[in-house]
This record gives C-alpha cells, sequence and structure tokens, in this order.
C-alpha cells in the first residue's frame, strides 16, 4: 500500500506487525488490519486461524508481543478491558463475560455505572439498560432478572446490549449470532445495519458465510495466524473464499490407509440416537476394529460433548451404546477403562485434563495403569518401570529422565506422555480429542504414524481434529458434526477439504444456504 | 507455570545428587531447625542435651501424628477442621472403652481409632458425595463431635483416666531410653512414606490434588479416594488424641483445641502447598519438630501465650508468602 | 413476570433468612412464659445482635468467594482494645471509639493485603492472621478486665422510649450507613461480580481488587463494632479463644441460613442478620422446651450440618461431571 493510499482512506484503527506467541506456539504472525468508520468488516478463517487473538488484543484481554496499534492516527495500547472500553472499543465475546448472578440491568452498566452522591442510580441505570435492550431489540428482557435465570440466547442479546450500552466507536462481534434464534438474528443484524449508518466501525466474526454475505462491506481471511488477503464483500464467491481459507502452506506426510475392503469387520464402538440435551442430537455412528473415524465440523458443535458422552462423564445422555455389540452403560471413566471396553480418551486441554503438571514423568506414565502394575494397591515397582520404559522407547519421548516434572517437557512430548500413559492399559478403542494442537510438524507426523499402527492392531479409534488435513490424511470415514447432529459422513476419496468446509459451514459446494440453523 | 519448573530445574542440576533429589522446603525447614537448636544452645548448653532432645520428640510425636492425617487432606487440596474435638472424641472414648468389662483394655485404642474414622468418613461423604467446601463441614463436624462429647461427659471432665495400655503407649519404654510414643510416631511415619510412595491410593492422592479432573478422567475414583483421605485423617487424629491421653493420663474438654493450627502449620511448614498436590512426608516431619521446638523454646524463654500466638501466625504467613501463593491471574 | 416477582427473586434468600428467624421466634415467644415483653425482646436483640455484627462481617468477605475465619479472633482483640480506651470523659470515650473501629479495618485490610496482593488462600491465610490477633488480644488482656464508660454501654443496651432495643437501632444504623452504601457503590458491585465469576469481571473492566479490598476492610470494621458491642455488655474485656473461635464458625453458619451462598457473588448481609437472630435462638429454644443444656451443643451442630448439607441440592442439576471439578 502507497502512502498516498494510506491517506486517503485514513482508517479509524489501524493494526500493524502484531504478533502473539502463547508458549511456543504462533497464534498471530505480524498481523495487518484498517477498519474503518462506517462500515462492516468481516473475518474469515478456520478454526485457529488466529481470530480470536485478534479479538482479545483489541479488547485489551491479552497483550500483543509485537506490533503497534492505531486509533484516530494516535498510537494505543490497552492494559485491561477497561481501558479498550474506555478508548471506545466494546466487544461481545464468544464465551460469555455476564455475571451471572447480578441482574440483566447490573450487568449492563457494569463498567461504569450512573452514579448519585457516589451511590449506584439504579433508576438510571435502568433507563440506561431498558435503552440498551431496545437498541439491541430485546425489548423482551426485563432488566431486574438475574442474568443466571436467563436462557443461552437471551444472554447472548444481553451481551450484545451490554455492548450497546458502552457507546462504543467500534464493536466487535465474536461469533455473536452462534446461539440466536433465527428472529433474533434477524433483528440483530438490522441493529447493525443502524449502526453502521450512525457511523461506527462493526468487525463482525463469523463461520456462517451467508450471514458474511448479507452484512459485510469488508472481508479479511486469517490463516495461520496471518492476514492473507482483504477484498470488498461481494467480489469473491463462497469457493473462492473456502479455498483462501484452506490455503496450500504446509503438507503432512500420512501413513497410507488400507484398503477399503481390508477393514470390512464387526463394529466395535456403537453408538445408537445418543442425545444429551440440546448439545447432542439423535447421534448414531459405529467404529469398526482397525478403523480410523474422524468427527469433522467447526469447533464446538458437539464433537467433545459427543467423545465425554461415550466415556461415561456426562450425566443424563439418552440412547445407547454398544461395545462388541452388547450394550453397555458406561457411568464413569473407571468403567470405561475396565477391560471389558478397553476405552481410552485422549483429552482436550492436556495441561488441566490429560497431566498433572508438577508431577514427575513417571508418575504421569503410570497414572491410568496402576492397575495394571500394582497387587493389593501395592506398586510393583519393576513392573511399573519395565512398562514404563517400554513406552518412553515406543513413542520416543525425550526426557532428561523419569524423575523430572512433565511439565518441564516440551508440548510435543507432553502429548506423546498423555498418548503413552493410555497406551500402557493396551485399549482396544481409543478416543482422542484433538491431539495435535499446539504441537510441533515432527511430533504430529509421529502421531499420524501411532494412529494407524494402532488401528492395524485391531483399536476402534475416534479422533477429533479442529485441522482439516488431518481429518483428510488420516481417517477412513469422517462423520462432520453441525449443531450437534451428523450431517454429512464423508468416506475414502470424498474427504476433502472443500467438502469438509462445506460441510462443516452446512452449505452444500456451491453457494446454497444449508437447511440447519 | 512450566516456565517456573524449568528454571527450577536449571537451578537444580547444578547441586551436588544428595541435594538435588531433596525438596528446597524440606531442607529449608530442617535448617531452621538447626538454627533454632544452635541459637538456643547459645542461650543455654541444656538445649542440646540428649535428654532435651528426646523430651522434645516425645511431645513432637503427638503433634506429628496428627499432622500425618491432615497432611492426607491438604495434599487433596482440602482442609480438616475438624481436628480439635476428633481428637478429644478419640481419647475420650478410648478411655471410655477401657473401663467397659474385661475386653474393655484390649479394645480401647482401636476403638478410640474408630470414632476418630468415623467422624473422618462423614467429612470425607460431604467433601467428596455432597461437594460441600471442605472447609464448612469439618467445622461443622467438629461441632457436632463436641456436642456428642459434651453430652457424652456431662460438661465435666471425664471421670475415666486413661488405662494403662494407653499410657504405656505414650509414656513407657520398650527400647530402653527411647520413649513409645516416638516409636509410635516411627511406625505411622513408615507407613505414611510407604502409602504416599509405594500405594496407589498415594498416587492418586497426589494426583487429585494436582488436577482432580486429570485424575477422573484417568479414571480414578477420586470421590472414594477423598473420602478415604478423610477418613484416615480423623482416625490419626483420634489417634494422637489417644496418645496425649496416656501422656497426660486422662482425657480433658478442649484438649485437642491446641493442635489443629500448628498441625497445619507444620504440613505447610514443610513445604506442603496448601492447594494441595505437592509435598512431602519428611517435610512435614521437620514442620512437626520445627514447631514443638519453637514453642518448647518460647516457653524457656518464659514468652507468654500472647507473643507465642503472635509468633506462630507472622512465621506462617511468611512461609505462606514463600511457597503458597497461587498464580498470578492473567 | 410482574415487577415484585423479580424482587421476590432477588430477595429470596433474605426472606428465607427471615421467615426461618420469625418461625423460630415465634415459637420461642409462644413458649416463653413471660411472653413478648419489652424486657425479653432487650435480652434477646443484645444476645443477637453480637452474632449480627459478625455475620455481616462474615457476609462482606463470603460474597467475593472469600471465607474470614480471623473475624471472631477480631472481634475479641477489639472487645479488648475497647476495655481499655473507650473510657473516661465524653472526648476520650469518642476518640477511643473511632480507634477501636480503625483497628478493626486495618485487621481487616491486612487480610485483605495478604489475600489479594499476597495471593494466599483466604482459609489459611486467615487462620494464620487470627492467631496473631488473638495473641494481640492476650497481650491487651491477659486476664479478664478493664472497663468500659458505663454510660454509653448503658445507652446503648437499654432501650429506646421504653420499647425498642437501642442495640437494635445501633445495628439498624450499621446497615444504613455501612451496608448499604456498600452495596450500591461501585466497589460493592465489583465485590458481587468478582465473587460471582471473576473471569466474566475482569473481562467487563470491574475493578476486582478494589472490590474486594474494600469488602476485607469493612468487615473488619463490622467485626471491631460487635467487639464494641461486646464490651458494652460485658464491661470487661477479655481474650477467650473459645469465644472468638465460636463466633467465626456461627458467623458462617449466619451467613449460610441467611442465604449467602458460600461460592460467592449472591446475598446479603441483612439476610445474614436474620440467620444471625435465627442462630441464636436455636440456643434460647432448647432453653423454653427445657432441653438439658447439654444438649445444646450438639443440637446446633446438627442443625449447622444439615444447613450446610442443603446446597448440595444443586448437585443434582450438574450434567458434565466434570462440572465437579471446578
Amino acid at each position: 500500500m502507497t502512502t498516498a493510499e494510506i491517506q486517503a482512506t485514513s482508517p479509524l484503527f489501524r493494526m500493524e506487525g502484531v504478533s502473539k506467541r502463547y508458549g511456543g506456539v504462533r497464534a498471530l504472525e505480524n498481523a495487518k488490519l484498517d477498519v474503518e468508520a462506517g462500515h462492516i468488516h468481516a473475518i474469515l478463517g478456520e478454526n485457529g486461524a488466529g481470530k480470536s487473538t485478534l479479538i482479545k488484543i483489541m479488547a485489551g484481554v491479552v497483550a500483543a508481543d509485537e506490533g503497534r496499534m492505531l486509533l484516530d492516527g494516535r498510537e494505543i495500547t490497552f492494559r485491561s478491558p477497561a481501558a479498550a472500553a474506555a478508548a471506545g472499543i466494546a466487544c461481545v465475546f464468544q464465551e460469555l463475560s455476564l455475571i451471572p448472578d447480578l441482574s440483566v440491568a447490573d450487568n449492563i452498566a457494569i463498567a461504569d455505572p450512573p452514579r448519585r452522591f457516589g451511590l449506584i442510580d439504579r433508576r438510571a441505570q435502568r433507563a440506561i439498560a431498558e435503552e440498551a435492550l431496545a437498541r439491541a431489540g430485546a425489548e423482551d428482557i426485563h432488566p431486574r432478572a438475574a442474568v443466571k435465570d436467563l436462557p443461552l440466547s437471551r444472554r447472548q442479546m444481553v451481551e450484545i446490549a451490554k455492548a450497546l450500552a458502552s457507546k462504543p466507536r467500534i464493536l466487535i462481534l465474536d461469533e455473536a449470532t452462534s446461539a440466536l434464534t433465527a428472529g433474533d438474528v434477524a433483528k440483530v443484524f438490522a441493529v447493525l445495519k443502524r449502526l453502521r449508518s450512525e457511523g461506527l466501525a462493526l468487525l463482525y466474526i463469523s463461520h456462517r458465510m451467508h450471514e458474511i454475505a448479507e452484512l459485510a462491506d469488508t472481508c479479511t481471511v486469517f490463516r495461520n495466524g496471518r492476514n492473507v488477503a482483504s477484498f470488498r464483500a461481494g467480489t469473491r464467491s463462497s469457493s473462492e473464499v473456502v479455498e483462501m481459507m484452506i490455503g496450500r502452506e504446509y503438507s503432512n506426510v500420512f501413513p497410507p490407509k488400507p484398503q477399503r475392503a481390508a477393514i470390512a469387520k464387526p463394529p466395535r464402538l456403537e453408538c445408537r440416537n445418543l442425545g444429551w440435551g440440546d448439545r447432542l442430537r439423535d447421534i448414531s455412528l459405529s467404529v469398526a476394529e482397525g478403523e480410523v473415524v474422524g468427527l469433522g465440523g467447526l469447533d464446538g458443535q458437539g464433537q467433545r460433548d459427543l467423545l465425554l458422552a461415550l466415556f461415561g462423564v456426562l450425566r443424563g445422555t439418552t440412547g445407547s451404546v454398544l461395545i462388541d455389540g452388547a450394550p453397555m452403560a458406561i457411568a464413569s471413566p473407571a468403567v470405561a477403562r475396565a477391560s471389558r471396553s478397553a476405552m481410552a480418551l485422549i483429552p482436550e486441554d492436556r495441561k488441566t485434563e490429560g497431566l498433572m503438571l508438577p508431577m514427575t514423568v513417571r508418575e504421569n506414565l503410570s497414572f491410568a495403569a496402576l492397575d495394571h502394575v500394582s497387587r493389593g494397591g501395592i506398586i510393583d515397582r519393576t513392573a511399573e518401570g519395565q512398562l514404563i520404559d517400554e513406552m518412553v522407547r515406543l513413542l520416543a519421548i525425550k526426557t532428561a529422565g523419569l524423575d523430572v516434572p512433565v511439565g518441564a517437557l516440551s508440548g510435543g512430548n507432553q502429548q506423546k506422555v498423555v498418548i503413552a500413559k493410555w497406551l500402557m492399559r493396551k485399549p482396544r478403542i481409543v478416543l482422542l480429542n484433538d491431539p495435535t494442537r499446539g504441537i510441533d510438524v515432527g511430533t504430529k507426523q509421529e502421531m499420524y504414524q501411532l494412529l494407524r499402527r494402532l488401528a492395524d492392531v485391531g483399536a476402534a479409534i475416534l479422533f477429533y481434529s479442529t485441522d482439516y488435513d488431518e481429518l483428510i490424511g488420516c481417517c477412513d470415514r469422517v462423520l462432520v458434526l453441525y449443531d450437534g447432529r451428523i450431517v454429512r459422513e464423508l468416506e475414502g476419496r470424498d474427504i476433502t477439504e472443500h467438502a469438509l468446509i462445506a460441510s462443516a459451514l452446512n452449505v452444500d459446494s456451491g453457494d446454497r444456504e444449508g437447511t440447519a440453523a | 507455570m512450566s516456565d517456573t519448573s524449568e528454571n527450577r530445574i536449571s537451578i537444580r542440576t547444578r547441586l551436588p545428587a544428595f541435594l538435588r533429589r531433596a525438596d528446597p522446603a524440606v531442607l529449608t525447614a530442617f535448617g531452621c531447625i538447626l538454627l533454632l537448636l544452635f541459637m538456643s544452645s547459645l542461650y543455654s548448653s541444656n538445649f542440646l542435651s540428649l535428654n532435651y532432645l528426646l523430651q522434645q520428640l516425645k511431645v513432637a510425636s503427638f503433634l506429628g501424628v496428627v499432622a500425618a492425617g491432615i497432611m492426607v487432606v491438604i495434599l487433596l487440596g482440602h482442609i480438616d477442621l475438624s481436628v480439635p474435638w476428633v481428637m478429644t472424641t478419640g481419647a475420650m472414648m478410648a478411655c471410655a472403652a477401657a473401663s467397659f468389662g474385661g475386653m474393655g483394655p484390649v479394645i480401647a485404642i482401636p476403638f478410640g481409632i474408630l470414632c476418630g474414622a468415623a467422624f473422618g468418613l462423614l467429612n470425607g461423604f460431604g467433601v467428596a458425595y455432597l461437594r460441600i467446601p471442605s472447609m464448612i463441614v469439618t467445622l461443622a463436624t467438629n461441632v457436632v463431635a463436641q456436642g456428642l462429647m459434651v453430652v457424652y461427659t456431662g460438661g465435666f471432665s471425664p471421670q475415666d483416666s486413661a488405662p494403662p495400655a494407653v499410657r504405656w503407649l505414650a509414656t513407657g519404654f520398650v527400647i530402653p531410653g527411647l520413649p513409645n510414643a516416638i516409636l509410635v510416631w516411627i511406625a505411622i511415619s513408615a507407613v505414611m512414606v510407604f502409602l504416599f510412595t509405594r500405594t496407589s491410593f498415594g498416587r492418586a492422592v497426589y494426583g487429585i490434588g494436582n488436577s482432580e479432573r486429570a485424575a477422573y478422567l484417568s479414571g480414578v475414583d477420586t470421590r472414594r479416594v477423598v473420602m478415604i483421605a478423610f477418613a484416615i485423617s480423623g482416625a490419626l487424629s483420634a489417634f494422637g488424641g489417644v496418645l496425649l491421653a496416656g501422656y497426660s493420663s486422662k482425657a480433658a474438654q478442649a484438649m485437642g483445641d491446641a493442635y489443629l493450627l500448628p498441625a497445619i502449620a507444620a504440613v505447610v511448614l514443610g513445604g506442603t502447598s496448601i492447594l494441595g498436590g505437592r509435598g512431602s512426608y519428611l517435610g512435614t516431619v521437620a514442620g512437626v519438630i520445627l514447631i514443638t521446638l519453637l514453642q518448647s523454646i518460647l516457653s524457656v524463654m518464659q514468652m507468654p501465650e500472647a507473643g507465642r500466638q503472635i509468633v506462630y501466625g507472622v512465621v506462617i504467613i511468611v512461609m505462606l508468602l514463600l511457597y503458597g501463593r497461587t498464580p498470578p491471574n492473567r | 413476570m410482574s415487577e415484585w416477582r423479580y424482587w421476590l427473586n432477588e430477595q429470596r434468600g433474605t426472606l428465607m433468612g427471615l421467615a426461618i428467624f420469625l418461625l423460630m421466634f415465634a415459637v420461642y415467644i409462644a413458649n416463653h412464659p413471660a411472653g413478648l415483653t419489652a424486657n425479653v425482646a432487650q435480652t434477646a436483640a443484645n444476645k443477637g445482635v453480637l452474632f449480627a455484627f459478625v455475620a455481616m462481617a462474615q457476609t462482606l468477605v463470603v460474597i467475593t468467594a472469600g471465607i474470614d475465619l480471623s473475624v471472631g479472633m477480631i472481634f475479641i482483640l477489639t472487645n479488648c482494645l475497647a476495655s481499655w480506651i473507650v473510657v473516661g470523659e465524653p472526648l476520650p470515650t469518642a476518640l477511643g471509639v473511632v480507634a477501636v473501629l480503625m483497628a478493626g479495618m486495618v485487621c481487616g485490610a491486612i487480610n485483605g493485603l495478604l489475600v489479594i496482593y499476597g495471593r494466599l488462600q483466604p482459609i489459611v491465610a486467615t487462620i494464620a492472621t487470627g492467631a496473631v490477633y488473638f495473641g494481640l488480644a492476650l497481650l491487651l488482656r491477659p486476664f479478664p478486665g478493664g472497663s468500659v464508660n458505663e454510660d454509653l454501654a448503658d445507652a446503648l443496651t437499654g432501650r429506646l422510649f421504653g420499647v425498642i432495643p437501642s442495640s437494635l437501632v445501633a445495628l439498624a444504623a450499621a446497615v444504613l450507613l455501612v451496608w448499604l452504601p456498600f452495596r450500591r457503590s461501585r466497589l460493592g458491585r465489583a465485590a458481587y461480580a468478582a465473587g460471582s465469576s471473576e473471569q466474566a469481571a475482569f473481562m467487563s473492566g470491574v475493578p476486582i481488587r478494589r472490590g474486594k479490598f474494600a469488602a476485607y476492610t469493612l468487615a473488619g470494621l463490622l467485626a471491631a463494632m460487635g467487639g464494641l458491642f461486646l464490651t458494652f455488655f460485658t464491661y470487661t474485656g477479655e481474650a477467650a479463644y473459645a469465644s472468638g473461635s465460636g463466633y467465626t464458625l456461627w458467623s458462617i453458619a449466619a451467613v449460610v441460613l441467611g442465604g449467602v451462598s458460600l461460592y460467592g457473588g449472591r446475598g446479603s448481609a441483612v439476610g445474614a442478620i436474620f440467620g444471625a437472630f435465627a442462630a441464636r435462638t436455636t440456643g434460647d429454644m432448647l432453653f423454653v422446651f427445657d432441653v438439658d443444656p447439654l444438649w445444646q451443643p450438639l443440637l446446633q451442630g446438627v442443625v449447622l450440618m444439615i444447613a450446610v448439607s442443603i446446597g448440595s441440592i444443586a448437585l443434582l442439576r450438574v450434567r458434565n461431571r466434570l462440572d465437579w471439578f471446578q
């Protein structure tokens, strides 16, 4: 961009060269963004493309490692969300920032409640809340209702009203419509269009392509932490946008898949009409021994809940689970790991759910398999040591010793420990919840090899990944979830990036809108 | 979090082997013991006599048994505030059972311990299955235990004196010169070390203290482990009470009141994190000796009770600020 | 829903506390040989007010999802301090009262600093500071003794216009001058917000630390008011360990009975006052029903156990077992 162009546009907000790392993982790299007043600017990108980090930096929730931000041409830094709010940036967060025990009015006015004689003026606060709710098109919500008593869709409307009440100049909406009903979405869109005409700058993050087509003036696509393209809305087809989101930056080496006919074995794990509240609806699937089945779709469409339900963590599930054709009630992880089902779950967050970071590598490795190496509750150290050595060799875990805290290992080796800890039980069913997040490419490839080897020795594998490349490279079949349902099953050559993303967005391969929502 | 542990490792690799394996908190605690002994020997050489030291260890053994129990609970990230009256219950019930016919003296000690374990189970049930904050349940249990003992004794100190077996256990000698109480403490310590390092129960306790989620997802029945841990704490509190009754030859109202704070302090001073999951039993032993010495020296120096309370409180706060801080928010 | 239903929903905990108290008090009065006379009311009020002050103090800290196990010791310490300095002519007496209240605030502020800026767990930090405060109390009063300005004491423990117990009026004044302003202030809201969801409060730009600090400091102030009243009733100061830990314990019970959530973010000090009076009446009830006083601690313990177990009903609604571990 030339100097002349910069002066010509003179954006309200500009972000230049912003980078952010979490540990060894690069979340945002040299990101650039111009936001103009009176525009709706859509941000697009795959899971983990860096959109959430971008917003958090703009809203003062996290600080950038490098780069600078300009507002009205002046450089700004935010020490806290309060500072960003004071500068006129309001954010509707994906994870709700409402305080459950306070009333709607209290929440809407929380940042700067109106005061008389130093005390909060409830009448004025109520007026503010009513006005904000009216602006958001949510007059049906009573300002005195406690937020925790409201359903999710109403809470999201309160969140929008709260952002409006701070009279922002820049309004960021991060998946703000994900829980809304169709009627609410229409109202919110009308509000957003009005705000645009009032001269606000809006930053709109959504996975729903048709929403973006309807609203946005400008689009920016993010991939792997970088902004890869910016264009005026309507100048690219959905199909082209999907290609931009995918990119061709790296490819992984995946082990060869066996012929389909070779794995026509009886199902080891089946579930029929599995449901859990409104998060899982009528899920039926089966995984045969030796088969790797992937779970696809956008993040948060019920994939994690499905794995937790199978592993006995969720209460109040409906439907049935069958192991080797026989129904089995799995009421806890202890039952799931017992010899009849011999399940293993590689959980989502290795730092809080997979490992005890301050404990040693040894203690972590044998933690789930202590019943295999102990008699009468007393650990047989020789047996334990043998099993551990075997695992460390098998997975090539790099560690300074078995008695160092597991927290001192690199992310990839930590993840290897999580997997090894379960392999020690020789599981016959392995559930994996996004196991390659935040680990290096080399370790990822080792993991793909391992998955296939496990399948080859007869394990049934159910594998959720937010990385479409992995689903394509590793899986014999992929089930795509949307809003708690399986909306598509892809098999063999049909597993392509285009098919995965299109079905994840629940649109057909063309530009037509899907059925759900 | 991983950054700090990495730093700690890099510092540790430069230390000699035997120091590398020890917890810095434990070393600090033992260092403080030596320092205390050294300073008190300047005041009077009697502080270094074998007799004085054995006497201190004997007194420490009561606290040591109680602290061993409460340590299991603290490792889980919980707390047991029912120690005072569970101790008293154990003592009173043991004394009462002793005068109960011919079998009395035989069952006295087990019965006292069993009563403590029962209260511990009550705590554990509330914490593990009802998920009431441990602080609240154990406070309530303390009141219930007190209420039962008040009803039992009629509001006065009980008439039963400690049976000979209990007295022998606390003050007798199997090995000439070495009081039995110390032997009991050593035996319990051996069991605790075995429990913490060699059993799956011990591993589960540390695991739950670090991340109950991870332990649960690993297939451990975390609720049962928590319940058993509280039962152990109750049983050992009661056993401490039994020993104390043997030492003072009778059970008395409120005899356990002076043990709760020192027991928690001993565990924390020994390097066990009050948030759970981290700490070694050796540290608790060091903490117990440290507290007992501190108490003894302060009283020999004729420091009044008030000063002792203040010194305790300040020492605990300072040590907590060194070890027991929660990670910052952002 | 109409307006009053929302009001009812907001005040449910407090109203529950009031209902429990009224029920118990009605039974108590109905069985009292003298019935409801000004005298009976005055005695009941004076005994209950001590609990009420300490329970209010505990409420402030519990709202932030913390706990103050030193609150009873601050109460005892200020009692001992008052028995030295709230004496003599009106002016020195007034200065003494101010100094006692300041001392309470300093104790509360120390707790707050340790918990907020020292990042210590409230449980252990306040056990330790409690030991220090009790030590200081013992230093002031190794033996029970001292005195207090008796005119002031009699005025505040007697009756206004011959009917209204003046201790209740003082309690109401504390509610009006300390609790209500706190609740209606930005800091008070921050304390609630931090207790309800610290993450959401941070995201919303709420002054979390200042809010919590204010809560701990004002808790010290309210405990000191309780300590002053103890001095007015007894005319002496006494560093009694059992009394201090008893008040701490029962402040937690009162808070639970008054509908304040131990997980923070919900409840009112007014509810805790009713809870305190209800807990106090439990003891008196046993007296009018002629229960052997020996059974009193046990029955109180059982009542407390039941009260704290009620909250676990919410467990039945947990659908993801991982939520147990938060």
